[in-house]
């Protein structure tokens, strides 16, 4: 059989034959209607079709599909594969999940990041599963001579009903690799769904639980050689002069070399080389602002009462609003610099060979790993290769290449394969952090209490535009103005797990809170009320569904029982970012007169839940995420260099630490939307709200532990 | 260097290293058991967590000459097939999010089941704190080594 006649060949992609033989359906991602097509193994085999994706059945009944996007712990290695499977109607014990290589001619996106994983691919994956399945199904009725409207499927099995007749999908696999894929194919009505919506486990179980080598960090290359980079000492430092006599000497070490600002040790092993680093003598010189800490808050101080802000949003007339308010309340809240530290801390193996470069490791964007390998090759990017493995944790770190680039450059020096290993130390202070940013809040309320004007400036070190212009409360408040300054420093930055959400989510929705006291108003309806005013009568541009904020509201009241309940004290907040809509409800109760938080209630509003285990489970992590960055995170610097090295000085959240948490998903059917990020933002000002309420103590700056208020309550 | 004889997972194994080698890095490099995950290298996540005469570990701060003859199990060695009663748990209760602290924090669990195969929430806390998840799976460790307590001893 051939290619369908009416597909584009460059739409196509290699297949290797799959053993047993069967069906081969490949699909293209390039856009959501795409035509599916079908080769025979013969042709696959002769590596002359190049497809966008493929799933594939074997006579045997396996069906093996392709994952393409990076595994961080995100679920997606899981996720993408049920919603092909739920259209396929197969046993999912059936199914095989296999990773994909970076290849974006064929898979577009293959991106960890943005919680935009999901929303790319719903489309594309649904249409996959029931092309397959009715091609399966014409093959049984043309066996059968039956007309296909009569033949159902399940679980992998095709039936007659009438004439009681049943055929595996293994069975007619070769049948239906030999039919044109069609054109018009009729997904499945939600309340069909099967497997969408159960809970599934994560299918790298196994290999996790048994210690089988996943991670980037485990991967071996016989003849490699192990490396560490000794990066400057503080940011707005480089290198001067560097003796490395002492560090070649020692055991194991096969070379040391230099780029940039750098220093590489290369040897036999890990431990070897961690040693070889420490007997370098390196002496560095000032190149660039050394900040401290200190400055950061001069800085931000200075910036804050500054004139010629980069505007971001204005609606109404703000200063006519505050002049004529019967009442203004007035806040500023600051976060401080963080660390990624994902549990696997950055690593990459990089062979440059005269012919191209093999790249292997833990990255959430492999495209960029490939395009500055290329670039600082001076190369064509198709000489570079990327296999993805499993990542320990990314949270935005592995968004960034610059450990990749560690390993090529090392590589190209020694001129062999390297695995480049950063320390936790190397790790933390890497850069790249979460910026450092301080707001204030504005908010003129008139007699009634009902907030008629709303100011917010934003000041960055290295945040870009450390404001959301466009979400709540704009739309909501008739007379508004959103501006900002960025400081650029030496201290890198980068994205951070929802990006500057993670932090201006709980000082927005604290201050609210703020206002909301100082208007007389339950804060829950406080936040309706101006909801109600966004759809009745917006302010300028809406970009949030008010609807679905109004909906994850009232369920997160429903189940934690707002305001009618005795012995707690309840806080609320809501975020909608990343596309999904969260609330949260913190509870705090007085034990022997210090607040313990007891409890978070999480409503969530991400569509359609592909995977029940594997969203609560995001919906969780990203609660304790918040919570232990709001409670312990705090990065600070002394001439440039970072003050926190490793866990004992950086307080990650423990077990014992954690408040119960429980989840609710609003069932609505609109289409899914990720859960990376979204139940982050709105964690600390849940707390924060709540503490408030038992203690009438406002944290207004993270870490709490460091806050004078936090404090004076435990 | 030198050379150091080492039982691990009922098997002898060899290597030719520095006295001072962490086991954690002669578990990963020199034998390839790479199971045995790195974090921080001080004490202080669990990652590279081990048992040693039974006794949970930090591989990272072991010292492969400290070790002797002592009878050393990684998370390999745990159960042939992943069939350890915590591993199960593990499984069951669907705990891995990215899965990299998991292997330490199994170790953890089963070292302290073994002492302790009735313990009461507390006791899990007071256990099970010591090994950093960063993606914070804690609610599911939690429920997971419950489950585990549930099941027949191996
Ligand atoms: S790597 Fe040993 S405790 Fe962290
Ligand atoms: S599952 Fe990712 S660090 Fe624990």
């Amino acid at each position: 059989m051939s290619i369908l006649p009416n597909t584009n060949r460059r739409d196509f992609m290699k297949l290797a034959a799959s053993a047993g033989g069967g069906l081969l359906l490949g699909f293209n991602w390039l856009s959501a209607n795409a035509t599916p097509a079908v080769v025979d193994e013969a042709a696959a085999a002769a590596g002359n079709l190049d497809f966008n994706s493929y799933l594939s059945i074997a006579t045997d009944g396996t069906i093996t599909i392709l994952s393409p996007n990076p595994e961080v712990g995100q679920g997606i290695k899981t996720a993408f594969p049920i919603i092909v499977a739920e259209e396929l109607d197969v046993d999912w014990t059936k199914v095989k999940v296999v990773q994909a290589p970076l290849d974006t001619q064929k898979f577009e996106r293959q991106v960890a990041g943005g919680s935009g994983s999901i929303p790319h691919s719903w489309d594309r994956l649904r249409q996959a599963g029931a092309t397959a399945r009715l091609m399966l199904v014409e093959a049984a009725a043309n066996r059968w001579k039956v007309p296909a409207s009569e033949i159902t499927t399940d679980k992998g099995v095709v039936m007659h009903k009438g004439s009681n007749r049943k055929l595996s999908y293994g069975e007619l696999a070769q049948d239906a690799a030999k039919l044109t894929a069609p054109k018009d194919v009729k997904l499945k009505d939600t309340k069909d769904y099967k497997l969408i919506g159960q809970s599934i486990k994560n299918v790298d179980n196994k290999p996790i639980l048994t210690g089988q080598p996943l991670f980037g960090i485990d991967f071996h290359r016989e003849g490699m050689l192990y490396a560490m980079v000794q990066h400057p000492s503080a940011f707005g430092m480089k290198i001067k002069s560097v003796d490395a006599s002492a560090a070649k000497a020692m055991p194991g070490i096969v070379d040391v070399v230099q780029f940039k600002n750098n220093v590489a040790v290369v040897g036999k092993s890990t431990w070897q080389v961690k040693k070889a680093r420490e007997a370098l003598k390196i002496e560095y010189e000032k190149d660039g602002d050394l900040e401290s800490t200190s400055d950061h808050n001069r800085i931000f101080s200075q910036l804050m009462d500054s004139p010629n802000a980069t505007v971001r949003r204005k609606d109404g007339d703000v200063e006519a609003a505050f002049k004529k308010a019967a009442k203004v309340v007035k806040s500023e809240y600051q976060c401080p610099f963080l660390p990624h530290s994902p549990m696997e801390p950055m690593n990459f193996f990089a062979h440059v060979r005269p012919d191209g470069v093999e790249l292997v490791g833990p990255t959430q964007t492999p495209e960029r790993a490939r395009n500055e390998t290329a670039k600082l090759l001076g190369i064509s990017p198709d000489k570079v290769t990327v296999e993805m493995t499993r990542m320990g944790g990314g949270f935005g770190r592995r968004l960034a290449a610059d450990y990749v680039l560690d390993a090529v450059e090392v590589s190209n020096l020694v001129k062999a394969p390297v695995k480049m290993i950063w320390t936790r130390e190397d790790d933390m202070t890497g850069g790249n952090y979460r910026p450092a940013v301080r707001y204030r809040f504005e908010a003129a309320l008139d007699a009634q209490g009902n907030m008629i004007g709303y100011k917010l400036r934003g000041v960055g070190i290295n945040a870009g535009n450390p404001t959301r212009e466009d979400n709540f409360p704009s739309g909501a408040v008739d007379n508004l103005l959103i501006d900002s300054f960025d400081h650029k420093s030496p201290i890198t930055t980068g994205p951070w797990r929802a990006p500057i959400t993670n932090f201006l989510a709980f000082a927005e929705q604290s201050f609210l809170d703020e206002v909301a006291m100082a208007a007389g108003k339950d804060p829950v309806q406080f936040r309706l009320d101006l909801l109600e005013k966004a759809k009745k009568s917006p302010a300028g541009e809406v970009k949030y569904d008010v609807d679905r904020m109004i909906a994850v509201t009232k369920l997160a009241a429903e189940k934690a029982g707002w305001g009618k309940k005795k012995g707690v004290h309840q806080g609320f907040s809501l975020y909608f970012s990343h596309r999904s809509y969260v609330a949260q409800i913190g509870e705090v109760a007085m034990l022997k007169g210090k607040p313990v938080i007891k409890k978070i209630y999480a409503a969530a509003d991400c569509g359609v839940v592909i995977n029940q285990s594997g969203a609560r489970q995001q919906i969780m992590g990203g609660i304790v995420d918040g919570m232990g960055h709001a409670m312990y995170g705090n990065m600070t610097f002394k001439n440039g260099a970072p003050e926190q090295a490793n866990f004992n000085t950086y307080k990650l959240i423990k077990l014992n630490e954690i408040p119960e948490i429980e989840v609710f998903f609003v069932d609505n059917g609109i289409a899914p939307t990720g859960l990376g990020e979204p139940a982050l933002p709105p964690t600390g000002a849940a707390i924060a709200n709540a503490l408030f309420k038992a203690t009438n103590k406002r944290l207004r700056n993270q870490p709490f532990v460091e806050e004078d208020a936090y404090k004076s309550i435990i | 260097m030198a050379l150091y004889k080492l039982q691990i997972n009922g098997r002898s194994y060899q290597a030719d290293v520095e006295p001072d080698t962490p086991l954690l890095w002669v578990l990963r490099d020199n034998l390839g058991l790479v199971g045995t995950k790195y974090g921080c290298g001080i004490a202080q996540c669990g990652a590279c967590t081990v048992h040693i005469n039974g006794e949970a570990t930090r591989s990272c701060v072991m010292p492969v000459s400290a070790i002797g003859t002592s009878k050393v199990v990684t998370i390999e060695g745990l159960s042939a097939e992943g069939t350890h009663p915590v591993q199960q748990a593990w499984d069951e209760v669907d705990v891995a999010q990215c899965g990299y602290c998991q292997a330490g924090q199994i170790m953890t669990a089963a070292a302290f089941l073994k002492k302790n195969p009735k313990p009461n929430n507390d006791e899990i806390d007071a256990a099970m704190s010591g090994n950093i998840c960063r993606c914070g799976t804690y609610h599911r460790i939690r429920e997971a080594v419950k489950v585990a307590s549930t099941k027949p001893a191996k």
